[in-house]
């Protein structure tokens, strides 16, 4: 056995040798006049607006970065499933509950695949999609104020990898599970693995108007790892389709005892069919325990609410609704293009990718021409479905996204390159290396039935000497194609922030507009708002002491607090008055074990602070925000827990 | 004189305008604010050209110790202004109808003219004291105290008409849509005047 792990690994290291020697020939050779063009076509002039947006994953920064292209600039950072401490999420009162599960308060997560909201297969803009995999979560974040507004845990669930992917018109997101697990959890010897472990595909519904989610049901799928997603679209509307790979059931050393099989499976689900059957009252509910935490823009509140129970379904009860499609050799990605017609499965063991015809399916499937079953589950034949094979176009192909003039583009990991084929023919049109081992690569719209193929972008995962080098520890890095001529064009890399794991573009045009500019004051229904000053208050309930503080530029009233003894928990409930684009003001008190924040106008954050040593202790504006924002500042006087000097709190009167 | 009646019962009509549109109008706009802050002057009072307008221009001008931005209800201008744009409608149409039917000459018409010219007159007068008084009448206390070359105090007066540096903004102050509808009533007024001439006289040589 190790023997065989040593064989592989050298030869996947050889391999990718081989590869990264002839990217660096390749390199040298394009540099020069290439450079001086494309700095022109990636300026973007100071005050000038960049054509698209792109979000692209944090990875293991548990968060959403937003940038621009084709300038590369980074816009934003919005904080998902980890705290974020430059603007208090996840450390206020206020957004603690976001963070809440089942296993208690999560602070991380590994944020894989951002997916923006859909209507009639286009991209509408309105929402993004965000999966947690390591505490299985979907985030739905709000493009209007780039926050996320919603978290649903997702139970029964490991590893939700396969998500999250919206359909055509954001009917349902799904959260695929990694790992198989036993379902319900229990104790039990892992060893008896197969056959008893479950993979749990969950759809999510997402309400049209509010987009509000609910788990609908869950698919209780044999124990597979189930890898990646992708909704039909157009003719394949109504279906979804699930990689899987250790159809062996293997539960240890995977990495040998999972790639035996030549072919694993892509799952197809159709889910409407499952859909109609659970409306007419089928499947059946469990127990489950998950959190559903959601945010609201007027109260400035998240609440989290403890779900007790979920529906699941077996796809034996539902006949003709999952199938199970022989693809070599552990697919990754699959993807389907944008006439819904051709189901791209990358056999990331393998030089060759799969094009499996959704007509040809259909047919197979009407003529109940099977191979077999997997625990009652049809397979289907390979030759019936099989479209065509893109042969030998790199080493390790993982995703393909497509322009929508017919060309699709699969990044292949072990090769490092993209690589460019028409969707018909099946014939390699072009290939660029890849600086070092890209993952997914992005067309704004790409997978979706309207791609806007202008540019692509690589997200790779190693990054060497792209940049001057910071120690062992590296940013990972991006990569710009220009892919609106029949060859690809390097214009740009840049450095993203965690681990730049999937993205979703979009034209700014469809969102800059709706990006809102200050919360309303006078629609802030915050318990704890001070909407004017004359609101400004302190009291004291038991230990607890409230303080409704209100903030504008520059000056926080109250300003001095006294009263306050050590062992009191101390609410600074701070409410901003700017109604000003732009105008936040932040909130700092010395010794609080948490964070700063940072308020946005007519917005109030809640801190909580106890004091643990008797003193006059400073708080002030952190953010930068008049000319006297040095002068922002206040006291709060701590006594003994055995004083009796009463609450008292002033502005201005000396 | 009906030609002229009628024009003259248009003319004051336009007056009424005002009390839709404002009457005038002052951006400032500066580099941190790429879309200019601005207030429009009703006869009844001041708002924002956007939501929140008044309140930032406050914000900014507690810097340099300028009083806030009057509610209606803190200027008697406020109630007076309509009465007398009513009132002055109100008698040109009175006069334009007296036209019509040849009860009043075209002296009438002058007349009104004359009295809306001094009323603009001493409206103007009175904007530009308020103006005036809210660019230099500042709080001792205030925080930044900016003076001229000379030493004497620094005035953010906006300018009447016209645009004029102010630090670090480009304040623009013009008619609004209410004032040019009144000027096109008032010439208006004026072409009956000369109409109604030709009229009485064509009458009177009958
Ligand atoms: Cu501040």
């Amino acid at each position: 056995m190790k023997k065989s792990i040593k064989i592989i690994a050298s030869l996947l290291l050889t391999i990718g040798l081989f590869g990264c020697d002839n990217d660096n020939k390749k390199k040298d050779g394009n540099r020069g006049a290439l450079a001086s063009n494309a700095a022109e076509k990636v300026y973007v002039a100071p005050g000038d607006h960049d054509e698209f947006y792109a979000f692209i994953s944090g990875g293991y920064s548990g968060n959403l970065t937003v940038y621009g292209l084709p300038s590369g600039r980074m816009f934003k950072e919005i904080p998902v499933f980890s705290q974020f401490p430059t603007n208090g999420y996840g450390y206020s009162e206020e957004t603690k509950p976001m963070l809440n599960t089942s296993h208690g308060f999560i602070p991380w997560d590994d944020s894989h695949h951002p997916d923006i909201s859909q209507t009639s297969g286009k991209l509408d803009g309105r929402w993004i999609f965000i999966n947690g995999n390591n505490t299985p979560r979907i985030a739905k974040i709000d493009l209007k104020t780039f926050e996320t507004t919603e978290i649903i845990e997702v139970p029964n669930s490991a590893g939700n990898h396969s998500s999250s992917f919206v359909t055509e018109n954001t009917e349902y997101v799904v959260a695929g599970t990694r790992f198989s697990v036993p379902v319900p959890q229990q104790d039990m010897p892992i060893k008896e693995y197969k056959g008893k472990f479950k993979g749990a595909l969950s759809f999510i519904s997402v309400a049209p108007e509010t987009g509000r989610m609910n788990i609908k049901f869950q698919l209780l799928m044999p124990g597979f790892n189930y890898d990646l997603a992708h909704p039909g679209r157009g003719k394949s509307h109504g279906w979804f389709f699930f990689t899987t790979y250790n159809t062996e059931e293997a539960n240890s050393l995977l990495e040998v005892n999972a790639s035996q099989n030549d072919k694993d499976f892509i799952a197809a689900i159709n889910w409407k069919k499952i859909e109609e059957y659970v409306n007419n009252g089928g499947g059946k509910t469990m127990p489950a325990n998950y959190a559903h935490n959601v945010y609201d823009d007027e109260t400035h509140n998240a609440t989290s609410t403890m779900m007790k129970e979920v529906l699941v379904v077996d796809p034996l009860e539902v006949p003709g609704a999952v199938f199970l499609l022989p693809t070599p050799k552990s697919p990754h990605g699959v993807d389907v293009d944008p006439s819904g017609e051709y189901i791209i499965g990358n056999g990331k063991l393998s030089a060759d990718l799969t094009v499996h015809s959704f007509t040809k399916m259909i047919d197979a499937i009407e003529n109940k021409k099977f191979d077999g079953d997997a625990y009652g589950i049809p397979i289907l034949n390979f030759e019936d479905i099989l479209s065509g094979t893109v042969k030998q176009a790199g080493l390790g192909p993982l995703h393909t996204e497509f322009d929508g003039k017919g060309n699709a583009y699969t990044t292949f990991f072990i090769s490092s390159e993209l690589v460019k084929w028409d969707v018909e023919t099946r014939e390699v049109i072009d290939r660029k290396p890849n600086y070092y081992s890209v993952g997914h690569v992005m067309i704004p719209g790409g997978n979706s039935a309207e791609p806007f193929g202008k540019y692509a972008v690589s997200m790779n995962k190693i990054t060497k000497d792209r940049y001057l080098p910071t120690g062992p520890e590296l940013e990972h890095s991006a990569q710009l194609f220009d892919i609106s001529g029949e060859k690809m064009e390097l214009l740009l890399d840049f450095p993203t922030h965690g681990e730049p794991h999937y993205a979703a573009g979009i034209p700014a045009s469809i969102i800059k507009e709706n990006s809102q500019k200050i919360f309303k004051l006078a629609e802030n229904k915050h318990e704890y708002a001070a909407l004017s000053v004359n609101d400004a208050k302190v009291e004291r309930d038991g230990n607890e002491v409230h303080v409704y503080m209100t903030m504008i530029r520059s000056h926080f009233t109250p300003d001095n607090i006294e009263g306050i003894k050590v062992g009191d928990k101390v609410y600074f409930h701070i409410t901003n008055h700017e109604q000003d684009f732009d105008v936040p003001h932040g909130f700092a008190m010395i010794g609080a074990n948490n964070s700063e924040l940072l308020i946005m106008p007519g917005q109030t954050k809640t801190l909580v602070w106890e004091p643990k040593q008797v003193g006059v202790w400073p708080f002030y504006c952190t953010d930068f925000c008049s000319a006297l924002h040095q002068e922002m500042q206040g006291y709060v006087r701590v006594s003994p827990k055995s004083s009796n000097i009463e609450l008292s709190w002033s502005l201005g009167d000396d | 004189m009906k030609k002229a009646g009628i024009i003259m019962i248009i003319g004051s009509l336009l007056l009424l305008g005002l009390f839709k549109f404002p009457l005038w109008n002052i951006m400032l706009g500066a580099p941190q604010y790429p879309e200019p802050l601005g207030m429009d002057i009703y006869i009844e009072g001041i708002k924002g050209v956007q939501e929140f307008d008044i309140q930032n221009i406050d914000g900014i001008n507690h810097y340099i110790g300028m009083q806030k931005i009057p509610k209606p209800e803190a200027m008697w201008e406020f109630r007076i202004f309509p009465l007398v744009i009513g009132g002055m409608a109100a008698l040109g149409v009175i006069i334009g109808i007296l036209g019509f039917f040849g009860k009043i000459n075209y002296w009438g018409v002058l007349g009104w003219l004359v009295l809306m010219f001094v009323l603009g007159v001493l409206g103007m007068y009175d904007f530009n004291t308020w103006l005036t008084d809210y660019g230099t009448n500042l709080d001792p206390r205030a925080i930044m105290k900016m003076t001229n070359p000379d030493g004497t105090p620094m005035s953010y007066k906006p300018p009447l008409f016209g645009h004029q540096k102010m630090l670090n903004f480009d304040v623009d102050s013009f008619p609004s849509l209410g004032a040019y509808l009144m000027f096109a009533g008032m010439l208006l007024t004026l072409v009956a005047f000369f109409i109604g001439k030709k009229e009485w006289k064509q009458i009177k040589s009958r």
